[in-house]
């Protein structure tokens, strides 16, 4: 019963004040909203980079040609070649796959639109290693690599990119720098991955990118796949050691490749944005806690200027513990208020965000409670000095106060 | 047994025994209070008076139970309460005293209803009991029609008279009045003096502290303090 007339007081003096209250609470309000968000938004980009993470198959290992340098300048070295692939196969016991990628761009005409293309030379196993899936058609095949076919296999916005209807393509021919090849299938999109969109790329086998269109067998990129359970860092050592062998790289002399791992990039980047994300909560969480001080602040002037009102109070019966309480109420109803309004900001937001970006952000259950927790915390932690500071007052003196 | 029942056998509502009080001020000790003995009946009609200075607001805090002595023994209504501590001191101040201020001391945010029910609170009453309760103590004092007009809105008079109500609501043994006519023109004064004298007579014990011996005229009986001390007492008068 008295808690009730505490509160409807604390919400009296609330009101009797309301702008300076609402300059106060907003401390607060910022506060629980940057951490809704900033959680939001981690989890967001913690799910897009875990899907990710599934859509790799297995662990690839990406071998790319690398730089080399030639009188001091930086020049691309086109190193990678057939025989790489060959050595790698037969000397890398733990490598169940090699998907050699030979990459040149290219004019590309499909219907009356020409479009600069990359077009990739590669094997079968090109979509399982790197977790494409057909949407229309068929994969190349070994056949068509040993037979050096003209077929071409489609990326996913490919024929966006043409303004044609994707299920008319199968069948149909297009010509790569005046030479027609027949559309046998058509990628499901993948999306950006690591800045890298492959989505608009035109794939061919192998053998009819070399003598056919590149007229070169120098590889841009050589993906392996690691058996499941080996150690990726003793397959890195093992695909150095050979293609170092293979390239007569004498002992010291730098690599003329470049070695990568997507799903070690991958998960650091996942650890990047957990840390990125923390820090975000943590500067969040500090804004919560100056928010704090200012309900302090704005407590000790509400004590000061209600002295005469608190030995009122006392002289007509209140206890410590009833001054007490009610100032804590007040202290706590400004940073509740607050909170309330954060969580309701923080998730407008997180979702308007969440549009913008394309992620997923969902506001957790656990982000609301504990902002909301916090929030009520902060109010009782920066509350209990200026209450105290109240119930402590000396009656006699509190009343003569002017 | 004979600390707490007089002569007359009749059980005392105060007995102040040796009262003492002294206040530090760094270097300098004053005794506000040196030796105060006073007893004081049901149903008595009191007045202190004293220059200022004298130590009789320090007494009136003391009975109101608004500070504690240093030396000496209170009794009111037979329990020891010069040594008891915070929450119980609360409890019987909301019970047995009714303050009545110079200045009022009304919550300026809060109606007339509102500035009377809020010892009720404090008391655990529902908020049902605690309004009818505080309409009615308005009544007692004529301004059941100013229920919910604020103290702002109301004249000195009318203010003193919702405070007036804000002591009668809780029944309390002791109705203690701090100069209650000191910030009120004489003719307003005098009206809430015949007030004090109507609820004497229904058997309100009164203590009124004032220096105006037109007020102390209203009660039975004089009390002057005088450093400290009681310098004279005309003796109870009781009903």
């Amino acid at each position: 019963m008295m808690f009730v007339e505490m509160l409807r007081v604390a919400a009296q003096s609330i009101r009797a004040n309301f702008f300076r209250a609402f300059l106060t609470m907003l401390g607060i309000i910022i506060g629980v909203a940057a951490v809704i968000t900033m959680v939001a938004l981690g989890t967001g980009a913690q799910r897009a980079i875990n899907e990710q993470l599934d859509s790799l198959g297995g662990n690839v290992l990406s071998v790319r040609s690398g730089q080399g340098f030639h009188r001091g300048v930086a020049v691309q070295t086109d190193k990678l070649t057939a025989d790489d692939v060959a050595a790698l196969k037969r000397d890398v016991s733990s490598v169940t796959a090699i998907v050699p990628e030979l990459s040149v761009r290219r004019q590309v005409k499909l219907g009356n639109q020409n479009r600069s293309l990359n077009i990739v030379g590669t094997t079968p196993e090109f979509a399982d290693v790197n977790g494409f899936e057909m949407l229309y058609g068929r994969m190349i095949t070994q056949g068509d690599v040993g037979a050096k076919r003209r077929v071409a296999l489609l990326g996913g916005e490919v024929p966006v990119e043409f303004e044609i209807d994707p299920t008319q393509l199968i069948g149909q021919r297009l010509l790569i720098q005046g030479t027609s090849f027949e559309i046998i299938g058509i990628f499901e999109k993948k999306g950006s991955q690591m800045f890298d969109n492959q989505d608009k790329n035109v794939w061919i086998p192998i053998s009819t990118a070399q003598y056919r269109v590149a007229g070169t067998d120098n590889l841009g990129k050589i993906g392996v796949q690691i058996a499941p359970g080996i150690d990726i860092g003793q397959a890195i050592i093992d695909v150095e050691r050979v293609l170092r062998r293979e390239h007569k790289i004498i002992p010291g002399a730098r690599n003329d490749f470049n070695l990568s791992d997507r799903k070690q990039f991958l998960q650091m980047q996942q650890e990047a944005t957990k840390i990125f994300s923390y820090l975000l909560a943590g500067i969040a969480g500090i804004s919560l806690i100056v928010g704090g001080i200012g309900i302090m602040n704005i407590m000790l002037v509400t004590v000061t200027e209600r002295t005469r009102e608190i030995g009122i109070r006392k002289a007509m019966g209140a206890t410590r513990a009833n001054i007490m309480v009610q100032f804590l109420i007040e202290a706590m109803s400004l940073c509740i208020a607050g909170g309330i309004i954060g969580i309701i900001l923080g998730g407008v937001a997180s979702t308007l965000l969440a549009n913008l970006a394309g992620w997923q952000t969902p506001v957790s259950v656990t982000a609301v409670t504990v902002a909301f927790v916090f929030s009520a915390g902060v109010g009782l932690f920066f509350g209990i000095w200026p209450a105290s500071k109240a119930a402590s007052l000396d009656p006699i003196a509190a009343l003569r106060y002017e | 047994m004979d600390q707490q029942t007089d002569q007359s056998g009749q059980k005392p509502l105060i007995r102040i025994e040796n009262l003492g009080r002294t206040y530090r001020l760094g270097e300098t000790t004053i005794d506000a209070l040196r030796s105060v003995d006073l007893t004081v009946q049901v149903n008595e009609y009191l007045a202190i008076m004293g220059p200022s200075g004298s130590g009789k607001t320090t007494l009136m805090n003391m009975i109101g139970l608004l500070d504690t002595p240093d030396r000496g023994e209170y009794w009111l209504n037979g329990e020891l309460v010069s040594e008891l501590g915070d929450s119980r001191l609360a409890k019987l101040r909301n019970r047995e005293i009714g303050f009545v201020f110079q200045t009022f001391n009304l919550l300026n945010r809060a109606n007339a209803l509102h500035n009377v029910e809020m010892p009720l609170i404090y008391a655990g009453f529902g908020r049902k009991e605690r309004l009818s309760r505080a309409d009615h103590a308005l009544e007692q004092v004529g301004l059941a029609d100013r229920a919910k007009h604020r103290p702002v809105e109301m004249s000195g008079g009318q203010r003193q008279r919702v405070a007036i109500a804000r002591a009668l609501v809780t029944q309390p043994s002791i109705l203690l009045a701090d100069e209650p006519t000191g910030n009120l023109d004489s003719a307003t004064g005098a009206d809430i003096m015949s007030l004090f004298d109507q609820l004497q007579k229904a058997g309100q014990t009164i203590i009124l502290v004032t220096h105006e011996a037109s007020v102390a005229a209203h009660a039975d009986r004089e009390v002057h303090i005088l450093d400290g001390t009681i310098a004279s007492d005309t003796g109870a008068v009781v009903h």
